[in-house]
């Protein structure tokens, strides 16, 4: 039996870096019963497992513990729900810090919980041993290959764990790894009761997630007809109205920024799309091509016709490993003819290094002229070719750490010994820094348990 | 037939996946979806995009949604970390396809909002 008709899930950060306006103001701004925050990102995981190396009480988004800290009066005072996937490689350290931070602000009796399982990084060996290959999707390679160099590893869990935790009393839930749909899923099933083999409710719940993952970007951020938007510094984020019946209204606090239409929902839609009809999550598949929208209301967006199939008998998983060595450096130069002097002080820095020894082949160099048509690189665009200034952006990466850093001794000295109007080089001298490689792999869902645990302020 | 770019009956968004982008063409109108079905090829994307895209160019169709969802295999100078691109995550390269000119027949045109 769902314990309400309706039931409002906002995403108020769409990534780690997101506005700190997106929670406070859906906390402030309007009515709410859960608030996602998303702050994993593949990259992201290797910085946290090395920080969690370097130091046992780290390893999770230091930023979520200052949210909870601004947010807490009134997630209390209204009884709003949080669920985030802060707690990186580390969830217990993050659910510490959190119930630290409560406590500090007298706010006794909050129940925390922790979702624990999809961290393998211990496991790898022992998995490996066992006969799993956690093979290179795309390459087919065994992870063996790179087996010594592996940074993290995590299962994108779903969303049953948080329904769990969520069902065992918690105001606040801390994940690890888990796919972003799910942290609106989870607590859709928590409230509605949906089954396992719901395919359909499932799907819908994971489309809606999948809607309002990225926050403002299906509220009028990052969109095609951008002077169509209207007050896009005060954005409203995104509120699913979720039925039990999976049917859900995409909207968002009266009087905010922004706008709630087909069309700005299309576009979160397609946005990191494959097969359209085969969105592959852990709890269901989902079909994108068989919702129905319509516009019911100003800035309201019914969606429903959802269609699901069963999930696969495996779970993604993320790996990092080190792969390498980068620097990147940037100077400013004028006009006139930016453009040419540009093209010479690159010249400048590949024949310098050269009488040193020191050789890049194309694949490992980046060469760009901001200001000069960068980005639509070959298609042709207006004023590239004579803009008034450029920023010169160069690169090198590979294996060797110690010729990546010679690289940087010859960035800045264009300066003194280039063409005139060179300027810019407040970042100073450009040093390696680890390039983090991605291994996309699958591990049977039966390799892995997770462990749902509830600790009290 | 008028040329026009891409943008005059199409809006579109893209992002990174893996070593690629994804970019997902989103027809203004029922007659724009049918033109582009047939006049936005992956050999046409893949030509467009030559120079951001090394790899190949798969597509996707979504008649409910009037969407082609176009994956560029190759094209972020390395996935992840990995690219010292500006644009390390392909988030112009819906842009980039939206300068397209096409030859788009003024019945189109006609039932496409702008």
């Amino acid at each position: 039996m769902p314990r309400k008709d309706k039931v409002l899930v906002a995403n108020g950060q769409g990534f780690w870096g997101d506005s700190l306006l997106g929670p406070i103001r859906l906390c402030r701004e309007g009515p709410l019963d859960y608030l996602t925050l998303d702050y994993l990102a593949e990259v992201t995981m290797s910085i946290l497992q090395k920080q969690r190396l370097r130091d046992p009480s780290k390893g999770f988004a230091t930023d979520f513990v200052k949210m909870i800290e601004r947010t807490a009066p009134d997630l209390v005072a209204k009884g709003i729900k949080v669920v985030a996937n802060a707690g990186g490689v580390n969830p217990l350290a993050c659910k510490d810090a959190t119930l630290a931070v409560l406590r500090k602000h007298g706010f006794k009796g909050i129940k925390v919980a922790v979702v624990e399982g999809d961290d393998i990084y211990g496991d790898l060996d022992a998995l490996l041993a066992g006969g799993e290959t956690l093979a290179n999707m795309e390459s087919g390679a065994s992870l063996a290959s790179v087996r010594a160099r592996v940074s993290s590893a995590n299962v994108y869990l779903g969303a049953f764990p948080t329904a769990e935790a969520l069902d065992a009393g918690a105001q606040i839930v801390i994940t690890g790894r888990g796919t972003d749909p799910g942290l609106v899923l989870g607590p859709l099933i928590h409230e509605f009761g949906w089954k396992r083999d719901q395919y359909d409710l499932l799907a819908a719940g994971t489309i809606a997630g999948h809607i309002v993952e990225c926050g403002a970007q299906c509220t009028g951020g990052n969109y095609t007809d951008w002077r169509a938007v209207p007050d896009m510094a005060m954005i409203g984020y995104p509120i699913i109205e979720a039925s039990a019946d999976g049917s859900f209204v995409v909207t968002k606090h009266d009087g905010t920024g922004g706008m709630v239409t087909q069309r700005s929902i299309l576009h979160q839609l397609v946005y990191e799309m494959g097969d359209p009809r085969n969105y592959i999550g852990p709890d269901c598949g989902a079909d994108f091509t068989s919702i129905h929208m319509e516009e019911v209301g100003p800035n309201r967006v019914r969606v429903n016709g959802a269609k699901g199939t069963a999930p696969t008998p495996t779970y993604k998983v993320s790996i990092s490993y080190e792969n390498g060595w980068k620097a990147l450096g940037q100077l400013t130069i004028s006009g006139p003819d930016a453009l040419a002097k540009a093209k010479l002080c690159s010249e400048i820095v590949w024949r310098r290094l050269a009488y040193d020894g020191c050789t890049f082949s194309d694949e490992e160099k980046t060469v760009e002229f901001v200001g000069a048509n960068t980005c639509h690189a070959g298609i042709d665009v207006p004023h590239a070719s004579e803009p008034a200034e450029v920023v010169l952006r160069l690169g090198v990466k590979g294996h060797d750490k110690a010729k990546i850093d010679r690289f940087g001794y010859e960035l800045v000295p264009l300066v003194t010994s280039g063409p005139p109007g060179v300027t810019g080089f407040a970042g100073g001298r450009p040093h390696a820094t680890e390039i983090i490689g991605f291994w996309p792999a699958l591990l049977a869902k039966s390799k892995v348990s997770t462990k749902v645990s509830v600790f009290e302020s | 037939m008028p040329i026009v770019p891409l943008s005059r009956i199409a809006d579109a968004r893209s992002g990174d996946k893996g070593e690629g982008s994804n970019v997902g063409v989103m027809a203004r109108s029922e007659a724009a979806y049918v033109f582009l079905k047939g006049a936005l090829a992956p050999e046409v994307v893949r030509r467009h995009m030559a120079a951001i895209n090394r790899g190949g160019v798969k597509r996707y169709e979504a008649d409910a949604l009037r969407v082609l969802n176009f994956l560029l295999a190759d094209s972020l100078g390395g996935g992840g970390s990995a690219s010292q691109r500006t644009d390390a995550q392909g988030k112009t390269h819906g842009l980039a396809l939206l300068r397209l000119e096409l030859n788009v027949p003024q019945s189109v045109l006609d039932a496409t909002p702008e």
